[in-house]
């Protein structure tokens, strides 16, 4: 019984993709595939590639190759990121049957607290359940103690061994085209074939430099810097400080876009958006009275653990495919500033599932893969125009007030009629498409709330208070 | 609760899903197990029980209809909430991502047809 049915899902996968003509480029039972690079966006596609594959009856030989160690702490195992995992992402990954264990997330987070000179108010998750993650992506900060608990990146990557892949530790430092096939050579090993190649490595990889001069139509993405400090403070005090929130600053300080402090394990992790990105202007954010409102008593300034400045990307890859090659998560389109985990999630699944139901050919990655990377960018030009609106606001203080006094009176209020309280929620935390976001922003009860309370903020300027 | 553990905790018996109310989510669960009873002459009788990774309220997302049962944690269960709204704005974009739902409904067809079977043979 179970054979026939077997072998009846073999026969209309056949029929499916036979449908191209034998000369398509497609991937066929015993087929190899290299994936460069094993953070999310390397491993969700491995993954799905394989559990894919598996549906259809395909039997894929696949290589994932990464040259850190997430089982070690600092940067030798670490992909330099916020760590958060988003609400939306959350969700996705459990429908998939992804489940992210306590020993993986260092803090479920079910609220985020938003600060502003005028004061600071506490904004609960919809239905005030822990479904925002906390995570290392690597081993943990420099220095780190604890051992009890696993790396994201690590995590993910033990799913897609166990899925069948073979890990092969090193660094790609040769790649070429030979035959209208890839060759991928580790450092010091022999140059392999394959009929697919799916690169996913950060945007300042050295291996995207490998694909220049090979005419592929290709441009990496264009970066900016952010800065990432973590700091030592003990489970306890963590709990104590910052609770199971995330903190978001809108603060007036030139060249800051956006600041967030995220509660993990033993330490709080500093995120910094902005603009040249000093040491200067990480002391004037430490020493500003909103960071010291929200970190005392408990806290007594300390020299962080760990730090480093990486560049994400705020402009996608041009043509991020080629015949047997795609790239994907950083390395070809991701989202703007929120969420980087959840579109390498996206882009790797819309990668994976094309190359296995569709084919391997640019043409294939053209019409079933790019879509999806265009969403992400269309949205992320929304994104912008929001991001300049929160600007606005932060540099004027009648605004920030009257965002903040209507933010407070909604927290009374049924989770639909917390009109700012939702916006704020899903642009700071990523869990819905800034599009979304702004047509909520565009809503007539929106801009008639918002009005009345920017006059009355123009008439009744007052102190800071905190609402938790 | 551990501060890793995402989802939320139900006690022992705690009512999860009730039986007639309108619901807008399915949830997975993430630790333990819960049971899924029905109201039959004024007594509870057990349908089946559900352990981590399975899902529960699958229906609410694709059909408006009220919870056809009541679903209460077994000892300690920690579950993930699914949003209608969430999902299936994914699986417009990612069709697969139903795969697995269809699989788990696919599956509770083929429980319930043996059940049928079996009432029929009995008579």
């Amino acid at each position: 019984m179970s054979s026939k049915a077997d072998k009846s899902s073999s026969d209309w996968a056949t029929a499916l993709r036979s449908e191209k003509g034998p000369d398509a480029l497609k991937l066929d039972d015993g087929s190899r595939v290299a994936v460069i690079g094993c953070g999310p966006a390397g491993s969700f596609f491995s993954y799905f590639l394989l559990d894919m594959a598996e549906r259809m009856g395909i039997d894929l030989r696949v290589d994932v190759f990464e040259s850190r160690d997430f089982s070690r702490p600092a940067p030798l195992g670490c992909n330099m990121c916020g760590g958060i995992v988003s609400e939306s992402l959350v969700q996705a990954l459990a429908a998939e049957g992804v489940s992210l264990p306590p020993t993986v997330v260092q803090r479920g987070i079910d609220s985020y607290m938003l600060h502003m000179d005028v004061g600071s108010v506490s904004i609960e998750t919809p239905v005030k359940e822990m479904r925002i993650g906390a995570v290392y992506r690597g081993s943990g900060p420099r220095g780190v103690e604890e051992t009890d608990w696993m790396s994201f990146d690590g995590h993910l990557q033990g799913l897609v061994l166990k899925k069948g892949a073979k890990l092969k530790h090193g660094r790609v430092d040769e790649i070429a085209l030979k035959g209208g096939k890839f060759q991928v050579k580790l450092k010091g090993g022999q140059p392999e074939t394959y009929d697919l190649v799916a690169v996913a490595v950060g945007i300042n990889s050295a291996t995207l430099k490998l694909f220049e001069g090979m005419s592929l139509g290709y441009e990496p993405p264009r970066g900016t810097k952010t800065f990432i400090r973590e700091y030592y403070l003990g489970r306890e005090a963590v709990g104590k400080i910052l609770g199971s929130s995330m903190h978001v600053f809108l603060l007036d300080i030139p060249r800051l876009e956006f600041a967030a402090i995220i509660p993990k394990g033993d330490y709080m992790t500093l995120c910094l958006l902005g603009q040249d990105i000093d040491n200067k202007l990480v002391e004037s954010f430490m020493n500003s009275p909103e960071v010291e409102r929200c970190l005392s008593p408990e806290w007594s300034s300390s020299e962080g653990a760990c730090q480093c400045s990486p560049r994400i990307s705020v402009k996608g890859a041009r043509r991020p495919f080629a015949d047997r090659l795609v790239f994907i998560g950083d390395c070809g389109v991701t989202r703007l500033y929120k969420d980087g985990i959840g579109a390498a999630y996206r882009t790797a699944k819309a990668a994976a599932t094309t190359a296995v139901l569709q084919g391997v050919s640019a043409a294939d990655f053209e019409r079933h893969y790019w879509p999806v990377c265009r969403t992400i960018e269309n949205d992320n030009a929304i994104g912008r125009l929001s991001f300049v609106a929160t600007r606005q606001i932060q540099k004027r203080r009648f605004a920030r007030r009257a965002v903040f006094r209507m933010t407070v009176a909604e927290q009374k209020e049924d989770g639909h009629r917390r009109r700012m309280s939702m916006v704020l929620w899903d642009m700071f935390t990523g869990s819905a498409p800034y599009r979304e976001v702004f047509l909520r922003m565009m809503r007539p009860g929106f801009w008639g709330r918002l009005i009345w309370n920017i006059v009355v903020s123009l008439l009744s300027p007052g102190r800071a208070t905190s609402k938790r | 609760m551990d501060s890793g553990a995402l989802g939320k905790v139900y006690d022992d018996g705690e009512v999860i899903v009730k039986h007639g109310d309108v619901g807008d989510s399915m949830y997975v669960i993430q630790e333990g197990e819960v049971e899924v009873l029905v109201e039959e002459g004024g007594k509870e009788v057990r349908l089946r029980v559900l352990g981590e990774g399975e899902f529960l309220g699958e229906m609410a997302i694709f059909e408006r209809e009220v919870r056809s049962a009541t679903v209460r944690a077994l000892g300690k269960a920690r579950l993930l909430t699914v949003d209608r709204k969430n999902l299936l704005r994914r699986i417009h974009e990612d069709p697969s991502l139903a795969f697995r739902l269809l699989e788990t409904m696919s599956r509770r067809i083929r429980g319930l047809t043996n059940e049928v079977v079996k009432l029929k043979g009995g008579k």
